[in-house]
């Protein structure tokens, strides 16, 4: 089986374990008491957010191996893994808007995090921008390498001023020093979404791995 | 170590050097500078807001843009008649290559904010004489950073299209947390508070100076090889 049918395997039972998550979420699992329904959006916007962010942090490792290795298989990955990032970044900017209408009473607001994370998706956007705008495939590998690395020493900025400022948005409560302080059947529904997204990044990844194989290949054809 | 930083300099220097001769850039980018800061000025209601609010922001962003115009001279005047090719073949290393050239940009910027400073003081009339000395420090260290990062990207981008407009959208992510940083130190200084209120911020703007230039350096012969 090639990777491109591995890829679109992996996703389609990716998508089929997500509409799992979505009856989880919302017949199986208690409503938050405060947020009501709300909160639901929970379990899509975190290990959404939490692969948005591991996608930069795999570029950036990708690349940096890229630029000693130069072995082109990273350097797919590494673009493979930006797009993914990126409209697992989307997801998150599009999923937190909907839970802060009802709880913030607005749709956007210029809170630390929200806007890490608009910068992230910027991050990506001009990451794939520049791999659009150089003609040599090989400079603009070594290129995107340059700013992939660049890019995911940011995300530890990104993250310290998200601590210096004061925010909205709520605090971690699953991935912090302390334990998890999410109820039991919560907590399950969680990590079974985490798993989830964790299936649909590898599937996506692939998939757009084998294509990118598939245009080289037609390139030299 | 000693060779590196003269090799530097001798980069540096052929750039000032240049750009003292022809003076166009550094007038335009001071004219810039004066110009946004007027702008600024009718965007506000003096009435309703006042420039402490409005002051850190203000001077950011100009400061930002200024930058900006200076970091796209800097390789783009080396692609003319091959001049980059020269510098590569030149036996200076690529590490003193990309000191020099944010030596150089770092003296640009500074000329710019040099003039930027006392015209926004001018203009909006902000008390700054008690708070100058930690101010330019602030000034100092958010420049450092963002003229690094800036530095390596003008590199990145010369042999793209569309480059100008590509260092804008690749910059802007990675100026925000400087230019926060900056913006609350200001904000703390401008408004009589002490220092020690905007340590986070101080020790924020350290360490992404040290990281970024340092990366910087390391991956800068990355970008201009062919």
């Amino acid at each position: 089986m090639s990777l491109l049918h591995k890829g679109r395997w992996l996703t389609l039972v990716g998508l089929a374990l997500l509409a799992g998550v979505y009856m989880r979420a919302l017949a199986f699992t208690p409503v938050e008491r405060l947020q009501g329904p709300a909160q639901k959006i929970y379990y899509l916007h975190v290990p959404a957010a939490i692969w948005a962010e591991m996608a930069m942090v795999l570029v950036g490792l990708a690349s940096v191996f890229y630029l000693f290795l130069k072995d082109p298989r990273l350097d797919r990955f590494a673009a493979a893994s930006a797009e993914v990032g990126t409209v697992f970044a989307a997801i998150v900017l599009t999923t937190g808007p909907l839970w802060g209408k009802p709880i913030w009473g607005t749709w956007w607001t210029w809170d630390a995090r929200l806007t890490s994370t608009l910068l992230l998706f910027f991050l990506y956007i001009g990451y794939l921008l520049l791999r659009d705008a150089v003609r040599d495939p090989a400079l603009g590998a070594r290129y995107a390498a340059v700013l992939g690395i660049c890019g995911m020493f940011l995300v530890p900025f990104i993250h310290l001023s998200v601590y210096l400022f004061r925010t909205l948005h709520p605090q971690p409560i699953v991935l912090k020093p302390s334990a998890p302080s999410l109820p039991g059947s919560m907590l399950e529904t969680w990590l079974f979404s985490l798993g989830v997204f964790t299936l649909l990044y590898v599937g996506f990844v692939s998939q757009r791995y084998a294509l990118s194989l598939l245009r080289e290949h037609e390139d030299h054809a | 170590m000693l060779e590196l930083l003269r090799q530097a300099w001798t980069v540096a220097r052929k750039d000032l050097l240049l750009e003292f001769r022809t003076r166009t850039a550094i007038v335009s980018a001071v004219v810039f500078t004066a110009l946004v800061l007027t702008v600024f000025n009718f965007g506000r209601d003096p009435t309703a807001v006042s420039v402490i609010d409005l002051g850190p922001t203000i001077l950011w962003v100009t400061f930002t843009f200024a930058a900006m115009l200076a970091l796209n001279r800097a390789f783009q005047l080396e692609l003319e008649n091959q001049a980059l090719e020269g510098l590569l073949v030149s036996p200076v290393s690529r590490t003193s290559l990309y000191w020099g050239k944010l030596l150089a940009n770092l003296a640009f910027v500074a000329v710019v904010e040099s003039v930027g400073l006392p015209l926004f003081v001018l203009f909006f009339n902000v008390p700054v004489g008690r708070v100058l000395l930690p101010l330019v420090g602030v000034i100092a260290l958010a420049t450092l950073g963002f003229v690094a990062v800036g530095t390596l990207f003008s590199a990145l981008v010369i042999r793209t299209r569309f480059a100008e407009l590509l260092l804008v959208v690749l910059l802007l992510p990675f100026l925000v947390p400087p230019l926060i940083a900056a913006v609350q130190v200001t904000a703390r200084l401008l408004g009589g508070r002490p220092l020690s209120e905007a340590v986070g911020y101080l020790k924020l703007l350290a360490a992404y100076d040290i990281v970024f230039v340092s990366l910087a350096s390391l991956l800068f012969r990355f970008t201009v090889d062919e």
